[in-house]
């Protein structure tokens, strides 16, 4: 099943995200049914499944935005627990990228990316700016930095929205379907700049239905079913060869359109 | 060439109207509307004129400026009263040096404040008094000339703002037997002593018990629900009272004198309001804001502070600034335990026998002093919304 582990030199020699029988239930309703994986650093995920499945809730264990209640969870070496400071120092290692972008639109885009560094790494204000603006260069938006978010179209917001979570220099970038709330024409910008940031070797695990972008850029692609991992494997078994039913039948779904 | 033309900018066509136009347009347009216009026209015509021959011809406005002292301050002792303008004095500089700092909304304050300190320059008093009213002008232009373009003072002029709160009360007061008792304190100068001290605490006290009401923890939650929710059933003139009889009889070693006590009772009466207010904006900011706030490793303090609190409170300005102006108007309930704010002034001037039967010329100069602050507060409260109106979606 796990086919990254029986390659050649595939066992995994740096996690940087470790799972283990990871339980999460909704008052009585089990939403993750023991996950049990690993991530490399550096390694690019996409994870994908129907609807409901737990595929959000999985990625928002990851960084507390969700507590499981079973099993354990360890990023870059801290163990996710109760105790808040851990918390926070895996937020700051940890970025995020929203469905619904989620920009502060009470702030200017610019002040949207400066705030975690300037209130968190505690730079200074101009230190930020310069950080801010180089990363609104590097989403390929810089002439948008001093307008609001509702301002500027959505695609551009997500690209904000991503410099916002690279401005805390993260170690892993988790997203959760980048592109599902956008028009077609803005999914390719979007995803442009998520194919330039997995080129840099950032750690990404991706919640997405964009099926060319995954056998592009994933090392790995993770089907979630029922609140468990029904498939896990590279991009190539998984398209063309897939081991299970559930996988076989959603990969005909999916492809259709 | 051609291109240049064909995509060259035109501006939005203008329509501007007539008042002709807009009469008929908004009043005259169908036979019902003609109608009622004429009604309301008729009705206002016969009430203003009633009102006007009144104002200009019966009433007798001369109790007004004999009492304007009265109004003003109340019993505050005359020899003392260089106490009252040195407060003013001190609010004028700081309004002014805000006004040159921050300029907008500030600046037009500053102006407006410094108008009615020349009027009063102009008007004829006595003297001396004419002397102060000149000062307060000097004050709030030389601060405002004073201040511009340096922003950099703008922390120091926020904490100047919180620390004057404690200056003024001590000058007002003074020390001991040759300062002016606070049961000397009266008129305009008590009411608005009273609704700023309410507003200024009442607020972060709201915003926190909103907070609490909102904790994930349920003991501070049902504490401060309890406590909202018992403020709330409760007249605010039954709080009134009871601060007044009931802390001397339970805290018998406090000595904390009426002025203080109504303070307090009006405080934790309009945090209760406040809260719930702030309760309702908190409630409009959605989930992904806190997350995203979070995920950026934000922590709950610096989450509220810098992105749930700026939104709910914007959203919210209107019903704060309702809360505000009723507090204000409240005050005027310190009567019952024998404190002579504005209307208990406009109260015991009709209870003079020299100026007997002017109750209808005291209680509309009253009604006027109040409605202009209120309307103030109203104003600003719009000029602000439109401000803050930038980005907001
Ligand atoms: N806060 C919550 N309270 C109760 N149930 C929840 C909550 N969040 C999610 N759920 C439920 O948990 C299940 C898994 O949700 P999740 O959002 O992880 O699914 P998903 O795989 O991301 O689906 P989608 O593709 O629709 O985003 C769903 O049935 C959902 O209704
Ligand atoms: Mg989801």
């Amino acid at each position: 099943m796990k086919t990254h582990l029986t390659e050649p030199q595939g066992k995994i020699k740096d996690p940087i995200i470790v799972c283990e029988d990871v339980h999460k239930w909704f008052d009585d309703f089990h939403v993750l049914k023991g996950i049990t994986t690993s991530f490399e650093k550096g390694e690019k995920a996409v994870i994908c499944g129907p609807s409901g499945s737990g595929k959000s809730t999985f990625i928002r264990t990851l960084n507390r935005l969700e507590e499981h209640q079973r099993g354990k969870i360890i990023v870059d070496g801290v163990e996710l627990s109760d105790d808040l400071r851990n918390i926070n120092l895996i937020r700051q290692e940890v970025g995020m990228v929203f469905q619904q972008f989620n920009l502060f639109p009470h702030l200017s885009n610019l002040e949207n990316i400066t705030l975690g560094p300037i209130r968190v790494r505690k730079m200074t204000k101009s230190e930020a700016e310069e950080i801010a603006l180089s990363l609104l260069e590097r989403v390929d938006i810089a002439d948008q930095a001093y307008k609001f978010p509702a301002e500027i179209s959505g695609g551009q917001q997500q690209r904000v929205a991503i410099a916002r979570a690279l401005a805390m220099e993260p170690k892993i970038m988790l997203f959760d379907e980048p592109t599902s709330a956008l028009d077609p024409e803005m999914i390719t910008e979007v995803l442009d700049v998520m194919r330039e940031l997995a080129r840099s070797g950032m750690t990404m695990l991706v919640v997405t239905h964009e099926m060319g972008f995954a056998r592009e850029v994933a090392d790995r692609i993770l089907f979630f079913d029922e609140g468990a991992i029904v498939e896990d494997a590279a991009p190539a078994d998984f398209f063309d060869n897939p081991q299970h039913e559930r996988t076989k039948l959603f990969i005909s779904q999916t492809l259709q359109h | 060439m051609e291109d240049r033309e064909l995509t060259q900018e035109i501006k939005p066509p203008v329509h501007t109207k007539s008042p002709a136009r807009w009469l008929k347009d908004n009043l005259f347009n169908t036979w019902y509307n003609v109608l009622l216009s004429c009604l309301v026209l008729v009705v206002l015509f016969f009430a203003f004129k009633t009102l006007l021959t009144w104002a200009f011809t019966e009433a007798t406005w001369g109790v007004i400026p004999a009492n304007l002292q009265l109004f003003g301050v109340g019993a505050y002792p005359r020899e003392q009263i260089w106490r009252v303008w040195s407060v003013i004095y001190i609010f004028c500089l700081l309004v002014g040096l805000s006004a040159g700092i921050w300029g907008a909304l500030t600046l037009r304050f500053a102006l407006v404040l410094g108008g009615v300190w020349f009027i009063g320059a102009l008007s004829p008093f006595e003297l001396s008094t004419r002397g102060w009213f000149l000062g307060a002008v000097a004050i709030t232009a030389g601060s405002l000339l004073l201040g511009r373009g340096r922003t950099n003072l703008r922390p120091w002029i926020l904490g100047a703002w919180l620390l004057s709160f404690p200056l003024i009360m001590t000058v007002l007061r003074g020390f001991g037997e040759n300062g002016v008792l606070t049961s000397n304190w009266g008129g305009l100068l008590l009411t608005l002593i009273l609704a700023v001290v309410g507003i200024v605490v009442s607020f972060p006290l709201g915003v926190f018990l909103a907070l609490c009401r909102q904790s994930d923890l349920p003991a501070i939650r049902w504490i401060s629900t309890a406590y909202i929710e018992a403020v709330r059933g409760v007249p605010l003139i039954t709080i009134l009272f009871m601060g007044n009889i009931l802390v001397p009889i339970f805290m018998p070693g406090l000595d904390i004198n009426q002025v203080l006590r109504m303070m307090l009772g009006i405080t934790f009466f309009s945090a209760a309001y406040m809260a719930e207010n702030v309760r309702g904006g908190l409630q409009g900011i959605p989930r992904g804001q806190h997350e995203a706030a979070q995920a950026i490793g934000l922590n709950y303090v610096q989450t509220m502070l810098f992105i749930v609190l700026p939104q709910a409170l914007r959203s919210v300005i209107p019903a704060i600034v309702g809360q505000f102006i009723a507090l204000f108007k409240d005050t005027s309930l310190v009567a019952i335990i024998g404190l002579i704010d504005l209307l208990g002034v406009a109260r015991s001037v009709i209870a003079n026998p020299d100026w007997f039967g002017l109750q209808a010329e005291v209680y509309l100069f009253a009604a006027i002093i109040y409605f202009i602050f209120s309307y103030s507060m109203s104003y600003g409260s719009q000029e602000i919304e439109t401000a803050l109106g930038v980005g907001n979606t």
